[in-house]
């Protein structure tokens, strides 16, 4: 079987990995449903066994036990390489080809199934732009001609070749200077609106994995799971003290770091009447970039403009800290 | 006085020693290298030994890579094979060569067979270290990408690490290939092929333009040599000119 569709979604039923000669398993036990389209952060401490847990996947490592099935079929009953082909896989390294062209890098797997030149070129070129890089400047350029960020681009592009349903990505961001990280990341959320994928990615950096999940892993020493939910109620409840710890005493902002003032209940008027210093911002603005304005400033509360530039409403510290207190009493019920 | 007393003798009754030929001062001299010489010789004298000699190397080149290649792949593919393999080229390297040349001869007789056997075991070294680390040194990420792109372990050597390997494979080349050309003067000890033989015919009669001649010949085959692999090279693998540009 080729897998061949939009997003696929992967189910782990009691997934455990033990490496031969060790009796402590790097995964142990995990159990975990990723719906299709979904992208799913996995994290943890090193020896949380999150990479080994994303290529059992793709069988670069076998299972000991359990099963990971991929829109239903076991990925123990297909042929490794077939599977490998029809899943996209990107790693810290990248890992391109120094002896082929970017055009040829990117072409590996459509041509590895048997696409024709032609359709393969158009797709190669296709992907080069939805990555960002002009192919008539790249297309035919080594990997060494390429900058760190430019190369990781080429590597996303290539692991997206043959439009798999699923991407694994293996810290894919990792080796990268945080300014171009940081376009990378918004580049590919954007890329994945598009086309939306299932996607494994793998990180040590809990920003980046509040940033990227809709779901996010939290995978502990020994590989066991210790918590599996959104960035959201993770952040407003975490499980337990480890995943409390791992987060981040500062979990209240980062939490605020996932909303925007375009999507939060404002007031209609100021309830001050001093408001002689009141910052604005915009509806793009998180409200922990918000909630720090308002601190710097040293103004309680925050005017907030609306897309077309008006003034919407009025956002005030106490608001602030009552949304935190809002979400934690939702996730408890 | 006595040389004016010798000519009408050598007129009448013709010469005692024999004629050379018009041979100019610097050949009666025997000179370090008389240019003049050389040119009329080059076609008569020189030619033939230069491609004998292209030949010698030529076969010994081919045999060895092939064996080399052969033994580089499954002491890639299989670790405990690399000891042995290196072992026995080592030993084949060590022996030294007047005496490689001359202990084929009751086994295998005088002629190329015996050549050929010395030649190829002296390459077996150079080409099969050059080779294993050429497939050893693709970087590991490069063969994980593959791997997990669904590239099949056939697929990784035939598109990835041969490839890759290609400058450390061509690099062996261009040492076992010049090396072979040097040696194979040596060849000229057991039987006069190649440019070995008038620069062992010149150490016994002392003629230095022929010894000078020959070995420049061999210097110049191992210079051309070298520089045909290095373009074939650069043709081969361009990547490896291909440096990051200010983009």
């Amino acid at each position: 079987m080729t897998l061949r569709s939009d997003a696929a979604e992967i189910v782990f039923e009691h997934v455990t990995k033990r490496y031969g000669g060790s009796d402590r398993p790097a995964v142990d036990d995990l159990s975990l449903t990723i719906p299709a389209g979904e992208i799913c952060v996995l994290i943890g401490p090193s020896g949380g066994g999150k990479t080994t847990a994303m290529k059992l996947v793709n069988r670069l490592i076998t299972l000991t036990d359990g099963d990971i099935t991929i829109e239903g079929t076991s990925v123990m009953k297909m042929d490794p390489v077939e599977l490998r082909r029809g899943i996209g896989y990107v790693i810290q390294q990248i890992g391109l080809f120094p002896h082929m062209t970017i055009e040829a890098n990117v072409a590996t797997v459509p041509k590895l199934v048997g696409w024709d030149k032609a359709r393969t070129r158009e797709r190669a070129r296709e992907l080069l732009d939805l990555v960002g890089l002009d192919p008539e400047e790249y297309a035919k350029r080594y990997p060494a001609q390429l900058s760190g960020g430019q190369r990781q681009r080429v590597g996303l592009a290539r692991a997206m070749a043959a439009d798999p349903p699923l991407m694994l990505m293996d810290e894919p961001f990792g080796a990268i200077d945080p300014i171009t990280r940081e376009r990378l990341q918004n580049d590919f959320l954007r890329l994945h609106r598009e086309v939306r994928k299932t996607v494994i990615f793998v990180t040590h950096d809990i920003d980046e994995a509040i940033k990227m999940g809709d779901r996010i892993c939290i995978l502990r020493q020994g590989g066991k799971l210790a918590q599996y939910d959104t960035p959201e109620a993770i952040l407003a409840n975490p499980a337990d003290e480890f995943v409390a710890d791992f987060v981040g005493a500062d979990r209240g902002l980062k939490r605020l770091g996932l909303r925007t003032l375009g999507e939060v209940d404002v007031l209609a008027s100021s309830p001050s009447t001093n408001g002689d210093r009141r910052p604005e911002a915009g509806p793009d603005m998180s409200l922990r970039d918000a909630l720090s304005l308002m601190l710097t400033e040293g103004s309680t509360e925050l005017e907030v403009r609306g897309d077309d530039g008006g003034v919407r409403g009025y956002l005030t510290l106490e608001a602030v800290s009552r949304m935190l207190g809002e979400g934690r009493d939702e996730a408890r019920r | 006085m006595s040389a004016l007393a010798a000519a009408p003798l050598a007129q009448s009754g013709g010469p005692v020693i024999p004629n050379f030929g018009r041979g100019d001062d610097c050949i009666r001299n025997n000179g370090k290298f008389c240019l003049h010489w050389f040119l009329d010789n080059f076609q008569q004298r020189y030619l033939p030994r230069v491609g004998e000699h292209l030949k010698m190397t030529a076969i010994a080149i081919v045999i060895g890579f092939v064996i080399a290649f052969g033994a580089a792949l499954i002491a890639h593919r299989h670790r405990r094979f690399e000891l042995p393999f290196a072992n026995v080229a080592s030993l084949f390297y060590t022996i030294p060569s007047i005496a490689f040349f001359q202990i084929m001869v009751p086994i295998t007789g005088i002629g190329w067979t015996s050549i050929e056997i010395a030649l190829v075991s002296y390459t077996l070294l150079i080409l099969f270290r050059n080779i294993l680390t050429g497939l050893r040194e693709v970087p590991g990420e490069v063969k994980e990408a593959a791997e997990g792109m669904g590239l099949t372990r056939r697929q990784i050597l035939l598109r990835v690490e041969l490839p890759l390997a290609v400058p450390a494979i061509i690099a062996g080349l261009r040492v076992a290939t010049v090396t072979t050309i040097s040696l194979a003067t040596i060849a000229a000890f057991i039987t006069p092929l190649g440019l070995g033989a008038p620069i062992f015919n010149a150490i016994q009669s002392g003629a230095n333009t022929e010894f000078v001649g020959a070995s420049l010949l061999a210097i110049a085959l191992a210079l051309l040599a070298d520089v045909l692999i290095v373009l074939t090279q650069r043709v081969v693998s361009p990547w490896t000119r291909a440096r990051r540009q200010s983009a």
